[in-house]
């Protein structure tokens, strides 16, 4: 049965539902509901809540965690995602799971409270010091955010690996129906480098640190070929209306929400739109856009920033096409018509024919 | 012949990377002696800090976890909130405990979390060069303050037993030296002791360890020892700074 829940609750359920054994977290709007939810629920349930210090400690406190084998969340929002970067780096070096969520907000600084998209580079490069990735997970919609954090989860156990879920102000605080029917109870991923005490085994460490820097490069590479596994099976994205599409829009997240109001009006127009969503952020789906610029010349990036996904596009199209963009940092959310009359100026700019 | 030193059994077979003269490898063998002694090497999970007590997972023969330089309360909260039946605690620096890592540390004494903080201080930073410490003395010359710490310009030194003793979460709180043989004897008993509070469930517990630094002191062996007793303990007191049974 469908329940009206907001998008920071719905995932604070999902998270319980998928075996999330522990949360840590610090207060920050917009994605306070969250940690308020846990504070209820983790409690009911017995299980492990901590409101921390500062995030520094809340992504500390789930690399220990981790480090037992429990599934272990924070969540935090632009500047606190900035304090987890410390953390997020431990975390893929000592290959250790653990999912954070960024509800993103108007940057850079204290900005606002607002919904934004301008955290993508930092969620999608790394984000802290030294070589490494972290899977990014960016959902559309309430409902999406509840099938993407057991997803998150299952990525961070398989991988040993941070998995983000980059969502903003709005997926956080906005209600709709959602269920929870697809969460399945956790699978079980193999646990040998956990640590419990060193009952009956040899003892373990789990350490980042390699003075020899032939050992530290080696890992780095091992490392990469991870990361190279992420980009062959990871990639997830969904098209909207592609088929006959002579302009493609690329849009993430609420983003892309906006970007299909928008797309649905040209259409009425017979404005041959369509659209690439990208779901993870990290790995990029590259691939569908190198397809689609065999046939489609006109691309157009619309973000809620000054434009950080564009340089994923311009990556992926390596030249190829026209890229177009519109961007509204700040914690600026445009309606659909105003997305409607951007992009269909551009397609008749591009088109060479008259606008009606 | 009968064997009447040896190395305990939760040590590995290796060298220690100390300086000569320095304090860590004693406390290293303390603590792996208290963890045989009292059998709890399968329960032991410890928490190695960034600095010179970083290599620790190279000579412990139990279960150890990095943490980033400061970080070793939350990470150690982290493990004991999970796994309430381990022996679970930290090993940090003055840099990493009163430094960079305060507010990990004050805040787990404050929310009583069962571990036990094995504060070394030497009131230097050791790996980076001999910096200044929180814990460096009144005039103390480090490399950051070559003319002597002046406390106009750069503080005072901070007694975190005393600070700590503040909080309402913390039942143990002692400061001992490895400085000679007596102080070894009871530094090792204020280990057991925090240990034995942990697995009683009593609380936050921490023992400071007054700890030589030949090397940054730019001092002999026995004069950094003596430098201990004469210097150090007058800003650092040693003995039982708060204890509630």
């Amino acid at each position: 049965m469908k329940k009206l829940m907001s998008g920071n609750a719905a995932l604070g359920e999902a998270a319980i539902l998928s075996g999330c054994m522990c949360y840590f977290g610090y207060p920050i709007t917009p994605q306070n509901e969250l940690t308020e939810y846990m504070a209820k629920r983790m409690n009911e349930l017995g299980r492990v809540f901590i409101q921390s210090e500062s995030e520094i400690a809340a992504i500390n406190m789930v690399l220990g965690a981790s480090a037992t084998g429990a599934r272990a969340m924070t969540s935090s929002s632009s500047p606190g995602m900035s304090l987890k970067q410390e953390g997020i780096s431990y975390l893929a070096a000592d290959e250790l799971p653990a999912v954070v969520v960024d509800m993103v907000r108007g940057g850079p600084g204290m900005g606002n409270i607002s919904p934004a998209q301008s955290d993508y580079l930092q969620a999608t490069r790394g984000g802290g010091h030294g070589d490494y990735k972290t899977i990014v997970l960016a959902p559309g919609s309430v409902q999406e955010l509840t099938e993407i954090v057991p997803l998150a989860f299952d990525l961070a156990d398989q991988y040993r690996n941070p998995v983000i879920i980059l969502g903003d102000g709005m997926l956080g605080q906005m209600m709709e129906p959602v269920d929870f029917d697809n969460i399945k109870p956790p699978k079980e991923y193999p646990k040998d480098y956990v640590l419990t005490g060193a009952e009956g085994r040899p003892s373990r460490m789990i350490r980042s640190l390699l003075f020899d820097t032939k050992e530290e490069e080696e890992h780095n590479w091992k490392l990469v070929r991870k990361y190279h596994r992420m980009q062959q099976n990871e990639i997830r994205y969904e098209t909207f209306l592609i088929d006959d599409a002579e302009m493609v829009v690329v849009a993430y997240g609420i983003g892309a929400r906006i970007a299909r109001g928008a797309i649905k009006r040209l259409r009425q127009d017979n404005i041959k739109v369509g659209m690439v969503r990208p779901i993870t952020a990290w790995p990029f789906p590259a691939p569908i856009l190198q397809e689609l610029a065999k046939t489609v010349h006109e691309f157009f990036v619309f973000e809620m920033s000054a434009g950080q996904l564009i340089e994923d596009v311009r990556l992926a199209l390596a030249g190829q096409g026209h890229i177009h963009f519109y961007g509204r940092p700040g914690g600026v959310v445009p309606t659909p018509v105003e997305l409607y009359r951007i992009i269909g100026r551009h397609y008749y700019m591009a088109s060479g024919r008259k606008q009606p | 012949m009968k064997k009447i030193y040896t190395r305990p059994k939760t040590m590995k077979e290796a060298h220690f990377h100390y300086c000569p003269g320095c304090g860590h490898g004693i406390i290293n063998r303390l603590l792996m002696e208290v963890v045989e002694e009292m059998g709890l090497r399968d329960k032991a999970i410890c928490v190695a800090p960034a600095g010179c007590g970083m290599l620790l997972y190279n000579y412990f023969d139990i279960d150890t976890l990095e943490s980033a330089h400061g970080r070793g309360a939350a990470v150690a909260t982290g493990i004991k909130r999970v796994r309430p039946e381990n022996l679970v605690f930290s090993y940090q620096g003055d840099g990493d405990l009163a430094a960079i890592g305060t507010a990990e540390g004050f805040h787990a004494a404050n929310r009583g979390e069962q571990i036990t903080v094995i504060f070394v201080n030497n009131g230097v930073y050791g790996m980076t060069g001999g910096q200044m410490a929180p814990t460096t003395l009144t005039n103390q010359v480090t490399t950051t303050t070559p003319n002597g710490r002046d406390p106009i310009l750069a503080g005072h030194p901070v007694r975190i037993c005393e600070v700590f003793s503040m909080l309402d979460g913390t039942t143990y709180l002692e400061r001992v030296a490895v400085n000679k043989p007596a102080a070894v004897v009871k530094a090792k008993k204020a280990i057991k002791k925090a240990f034995q509070y942990q697995l009683d469930g009593k609380g936050f517990s921490l023992v400071e360890i007054l700890s030589p630094c030949p090397t940054n002191w730019k001092m002999g062996p026995l004069e950094s020892c003596r430098w201990i007793d004469d210097v150090m303990t007058k800003q650092f007191p040693l003995g039982v700074v708060k204890d509630i049974p």
